[in-house]
């Protein structure tokens, strides 16, 4: 489980986040919503112990600052907005450098290249990739990373910074499809997302972020209200049910402002 | 727009590279021992090696004459380009390694200048009493001038190019002017030691200076494997580096010690010797790939080829005088320098 208590983020003399406090289980995908520079980024930099905070963040009961970088490795991957790489990587040496550290062969990082939708690419340049593609192979590798179960038994997690923002509606659905099984196997999910939509058919638990803050904390049918979404996203947004319990989002054309 | 190296060798229709590049360790291997080899057997004193190697295979004495040539002039000299070649060629890849950037070169972006500086340092100001102060102040003034480019070029674990080319010229005219301070407070003696010393010689090299040099040298470039998973995690960023379980602050440490030891020893027995450090890299990445488990091995063992090469046109290409090596390897280098900032304007945004 993911316990974030009181977070705090402080970049320059900037509040970036204020006070945050919120929570993630294994076995299910928790998704971070909210507007364009609300903060997604920085909680998900400060939840993986890229950037300093006030405040507590524990995975698995674990205090994350007091972890090793190798330990924290070994239970967690992180996927980045975008990785460019400045030299010439095939597309295999840059899955296998999701398992840097221990044994691991090519047969493994295929089946992660054929799970992403991208069998066959073994041999290409990273860099004469298209972004979505060059995506879905950074995914591929932060897959391997953490697909076996660890020795101890403690659970693994991924942290995802818009995992489909480049990606068509297709391969959209087969990522998110993975990520599930990721969590039914008994992981841990924390992405961000744009696509509420999305959000809506996939996540277990939403954290609606606005204005440095946690503005919600629910499940979808909780976190997705008329109100909660148009003062969060300053627009006017209606959120209608579907049958069969499904939900879809549609923004109004008049904006709040006006 | 990320710096990227544009490259199209054959595609490599599995993507795994390491068969092919274990070969080309053995290759390289055999040609630096047929450059040593030639090397030895080569020489404006006519001394034949195979003549010697017969006389002594037949339990006959050597002359001293060829004795001397042979193992106190020859062999010193070239086990000194080895050093000095693989030195700076490690550096280069170590150090674009660390800046993710193909255009770091030791002597491109400062550091030779501030290792420059120390020697000279050391020199005038009386240090060079004992033989260590040379290599150990070339050193420092590497170390120094390294951090600083560091901590210039590289904001939130980004490095920009244009910033770190900026920062090199802006260190190598400050040690410069320095060096040039030093320079004017020297005697003649040292003047004319310090201005051959400048263009980049081995004609100078001892057993003494190798006992000296060797291991400030050696024993950076033997802990350089252990660098290389961390180099290659590396290329994803410093962030991402870290959370595949690579400690990038040590790494960092250790790769600016490494480029600091081996390229302030390399500077303080050779001079100015540039453009081995991103030829030899940027090279062997056409060829083999960007793996840093294979392409600092290939750096080490072709640097050492091709400038013990060089020093041998060096040698005998105006015999009995002597060209530079640092002409000869500026000659070749810098255009070929030209050629990568001209394949890269089109992707990079500098
Ligand atoms: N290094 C920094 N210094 C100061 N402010 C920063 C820094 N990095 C980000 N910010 C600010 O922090 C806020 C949150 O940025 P963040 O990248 O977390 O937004 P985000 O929610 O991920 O946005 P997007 O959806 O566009 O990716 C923004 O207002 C941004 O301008
Ligand atoms: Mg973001």
């Amino acid at each position: 489980m993911l316990n974030v208590r009181n977070l705090t983020v402080n970049l320059g003399r900037q509040t970036i986040l204020e006070n945050l406090t919120l929570t993630a289980q294994v076995g299910q995908i928790t998704a971070v919503v909210g507007p364009s520079g609300a903060g997604k980024s920085t909680l998900l930099a400060a939840l993986t112990g890229d950037l300093s905070f006030d405040g507590s963040v524990t995975l698995n009961g674990h205090d994350i600052a007091r972890t090793s970088t190798t330990r924290l490795a070994e239970i967690r991957a992180v996927l980045p907005q975008a990785t460019p790489m400045s030299f010439p990587f095939t597309v295999l040496e840059v899955v296998r450098m999701g398992r840097i550290h221990k044994t691991m062969n090519n047969r493994m990082a295929s089946e992660a290249l054929t799970r992403v939708g991208l069998h066959g690419f073994e041999g290409r340049f990273y860099q004469e990739l298209s972004g979505g593609e060059q995506q879905r192979v950074q995914l591929a590798r932060v897959l391997v990373q953490v697909w076996e179960p660890v020795a101890q038994g403690s659970s693994r997690w991924l942290f995802l910074d818009e995992p489909v923002s480049s990606l068509d509606i297709g391969h959209q659905l087969q990522v998110m499809r993975i990520i599930q099984d990721f969590a039914v196997r008994g992981g841990g999910v924390v992405m961000v997302m744009h696509d509420l939509n999305l959000t809506a058919m996939c996540a277990d638990s939403v954290i609606l972020l606005s204005n440095k803050m946690v503005m919600h904390q629910g499940s979808p049918r909780d976190t997705f209200r008329d109100d909660l979404l148009s003062s969060a996203y300053g627009c006017k947004i209606a959120v209608n049910r579907a049958p069969e319990d499904g939900m879809f989002l549609l923004p109004q054309v008049a904006c709040a402002a006006s | 727009m990320p710096t990227a190296e544009q490259i199209s060798p054959a595609t490599v229709c599995d993507g795994d590279r390491s068969a092919t590049t274990r070969r080309i360790v053995w290759l390289l291997g055999a040609l630096l021992a047929a450059s040593m080899i030639v090397a030895l057997a080569t020489g404006s004193a006519g001394t034949s090696l195979w003549q010697a190697l017969s006389d002594v295979l037949q339990g006959r004495e050597l002359s001293l004459r060829d004795r001397v040539v042979l193992l106190d002039i020859r062999a010193p000299r070239v086990l000194m380009g080895c050093l000095v070649g693989a030195a700076l060629a490690v550096s280069g890849a170590v150090l674009q390694g660390l800046f993710r950037n193909p255009l770091a070169d030791p002597g491109i972006v400062g550091v030779s200048a501030g290792a420059s500086l120390g020697a000279v340092g050391a020199i005038v100001l009386g240090g060079a009493l004992v033989v260590w102060t040379v290599p150990v102040s070339a050193f420092l003034g590497a170390w120094i001038t390294t951090i600083l480019l560091y901590r210039v070029a590289t904001r939130r674990g980004r490095t920009s190019v244009a910033t770190m080319l900026l920062a090199g010229i802006a260190l190598t005219a400050f040690a410069m002017a320095l060096t040039g301070i030093l320079v004017y407070v020297a005697d003649d003696t040292q003047l004319r030691d310090f201005t051959f010393w400048t263009m980049g010689s081995l004609a100078g090299s001892t057993w003494s200076k190798i006992y000296v040099a060797g291991p400030i040298i050696a024993i950076p470039l033997l802990l350089t494997p252990f660098l290389a998973k961390g180099l290659n995690g590396l290329t994803l960023g410093e962030a991402a580096a870290g959370h595949i379980g690579i400690r990038v602050q040590r790494l960092k440490a250790c790769a600016v010690l490494i480029v600091a030891a081996a390229t302030g020893a390399a500077v303080a027995v050779s001079g100015g010797i540039g453009f081995v450090g991103i030829v030899v890299p940027h090279l062997l990445r056409l060829a083999s790939g960007p793996d840093h488990r294979y392409l600092l091995i290939n750096s080490a063992l072709l640097g050492a080829a091709l400038l013990v090469m060089a020093d041998l046109i060096c040698r005998v290409i105006i015999a009995p005088a002597e060209l530079p090596i640092g002409i000869v390897t500026a000659v070749i280098g810098a255009p070929f320098f030209l050629w990568i900032l001209l394949r890269q304007r089109g992707i990079v945004d500098l």
